[in-house]
């Protein structure tokens, strides 16, 4: 009887004991190991979108808020996040708000399914895979491919593609300007650029306007006419490209209906 | 302790009786980390370093506290015991002492407290190195080595894995066989492959 009793006593208090030291082991080392985190941290990264984009520079918004307790990076380099998180942010922070302007991605292309295929494609529907082979199927090789890898990298399902011209289409109040679509893109057609100045190049062909006109109707052939019609000087020519300086940006909307080919246009 | 001994658990371990292909322990980092080398090799790394230290601490407890009370049926819960709390004092030591390790193993490690190939390794070893309940000579450089071995197999495994599925991503595959199916299908390939290790004898 008594052996049968200690045969289930010893295994009880062997375990429970395990347990027990376990137990208070790890408490003393949670003690012992403790790492001191800013509370202000789990605030800022609580505000924070979380998207992980890395628009910012850091290693994902675990490093973007890390960085910001520290101060080595301020506020305003995150794209993503509203003007009111931002505001509140700076609060957590103490630290004042420098005002931004709102950036969005805009396509400088306007070819898609107008521009005709120089050979059919059966790889993989990708542009990056299509560029690397001979810089895409298609007759422009400045110009979009049309498989949308822009829109499969957008972490905001800011970009679909249009079946209809075969390009992708920005929403802009979805747009963060977090700048995966300016990297993904072969052909580099994206550029950020202010949500207010409106008016844009819709062509990144360098080709000579012969060249472009043969493949495409509605590129830059680098006439020059926008250069020398529209008063404010905003346009300027440069290797066959019209091209317009943001920093001296000035609105002037009829200079749109200037260029023959249409390529300058304004955004909605 | 004899070199031939050692090199056969060496084999054995990487090839022959592979944690993951021949034994199928561990399928779920298998498939659930290997969609990318890099975090990949954190889990192998992380893996190896548990399975080593987890199989000298569980020797220690099976030879000292196990067999001597005769309660070498409590060894499953025992070991998980011990591996749960090594792996969360590992955790909260790492985190202390280099955020750079931390970074690398922090999301894996709690991931491999109830990983069946790290329980399932002590229990190897006690098989293998216990005979009728005392340890044979150097069993616990044994255990260690066998333990040690096994990880270095599941990272072979995983690694291979995880370069395989990279290039899948550039494969045109059938819809309804994208990601984990095809996964299974080449895990499958894989393990009949190492099933050609079953037929190695080392003399």
């Amino acid at each position: 009887m008594c052996s049968f009793k200690m045969e289930i006593l010893i295994p009880i208090i062997t375990l429970s004991g395990l347990g027990l030291l376990f137990g208070i082991g790890l408490a003393f080392a949670s003690k012992k190991f403790c790492v001191h985190v800013d509370p202000r941290q789990e605030q800022v990264l609580d505000k924070l979108p979380g998207a992980n984009c890395g628009a910012c520079g850091q290693a994902g918004c675990m490093g973007f808020s890390e960085a910001l307790i520290k101060g080595s990076c301020s506020v305003d380099r995150c794209p993503v996040m509203k003007q009111e998180d931002k505001q509140e942010v700076a609060g957590i922070l103490g630290v004042e708000l420098k005002e931004a302007a709102k950036l969005v991605a805009v396509l400088h292309c306007n070819g898609g399914k107008k521009v005709k295929d120089r050979f059919q494609y059966q790889g993989i529907k990708d542009c990056v895979a299509a560029n690397q082979l001979q810089g895409g199927q298609k007759a422009c090789v400045w110009g979009c491919l049309g498989f949308g890898s822009c829109a499969k990298v957008c972490p905001f399902g800011a970009i679909t593609m249009d079946d209809e011209t075969g390009l992708p289409v920005v929403d802009k109040s979805k747009c963060t300007a977090c700048g995966n679509c300016v990297k993904i893109c072969p052909k580099n057609l994206f550029k950020l650029i202010d949500i207010k100045k409106t008016v844009y190049i819709a062509c990144s062909s360098h080709d000579k306007g012969k060249a472009v006109m043969d493949v495409c109707k509605v590129g830059c052939i680098a006439c020059g006419k926008c250069e020398r019609e529209c008063p404010s000087g905003l346009f300027k020519v440069k290797d066959n490209l019209a091209q317009i300086d943001y920093n001296n940006y000035v609105a002037c909307d009829d200079c749109v209906k200037v260029c023959p080919t249409k390529t300058i246009r304004k955004r909605g | 302790m004899s070199a031939q001994q050692v090199l056969m658990i060496i084999i054995s371990m990487v090839f022959i009786n592979n944690f993951i292909l021949s034994k199928f322990l561990g399928l779920c980092p298998f498939l659930g980390v290997s969609r990318q080398t890099k975090a990949a090799m954190s889990m192998s790394a992380a893996v190896v370093f548990v399975m080593t230290f987890s199989a000298i601490i569980t020797w220690c407890v099976y030879n000292y506290l196990l067999i001597p009370y005769k309660m070498e049926y409590l060894r499953t819960i025992c070991f998980i015991l011990v591996i749960a709390a090594f792996v969360q004092v590992i955790e909260m030591f790492f985190r202390k002492t280099s955020p750079v390790i931390y970074r690398a193993l922090g999301i894996y490690l709690p991931l491999i407290t109830t990983n069946c190939a790290v329980l399932g390794v002590t229990v190897l070893n006690v098989n293998d190195f216990f005979i009728k309940g005392s340890p044979v000579s150097a069993s616990l450089f044994y255990s260690t080595l066998q333990a040690f071995f096994a990880g270095i197999g599941f990272s072979l495994a995983l690694l291979l894995m995880s370069g395989i599925r990279e290039r899948l991503d550039l494969v045109d595959v059938p819809e309804a066989m994208k990601g984990i199916p095809i996964a299974f299908v080449i895990a499958s390939l894989m393990s009949l492959a190492f099933m050609g290790f079953a037929g190695f004898q080392i003399k």
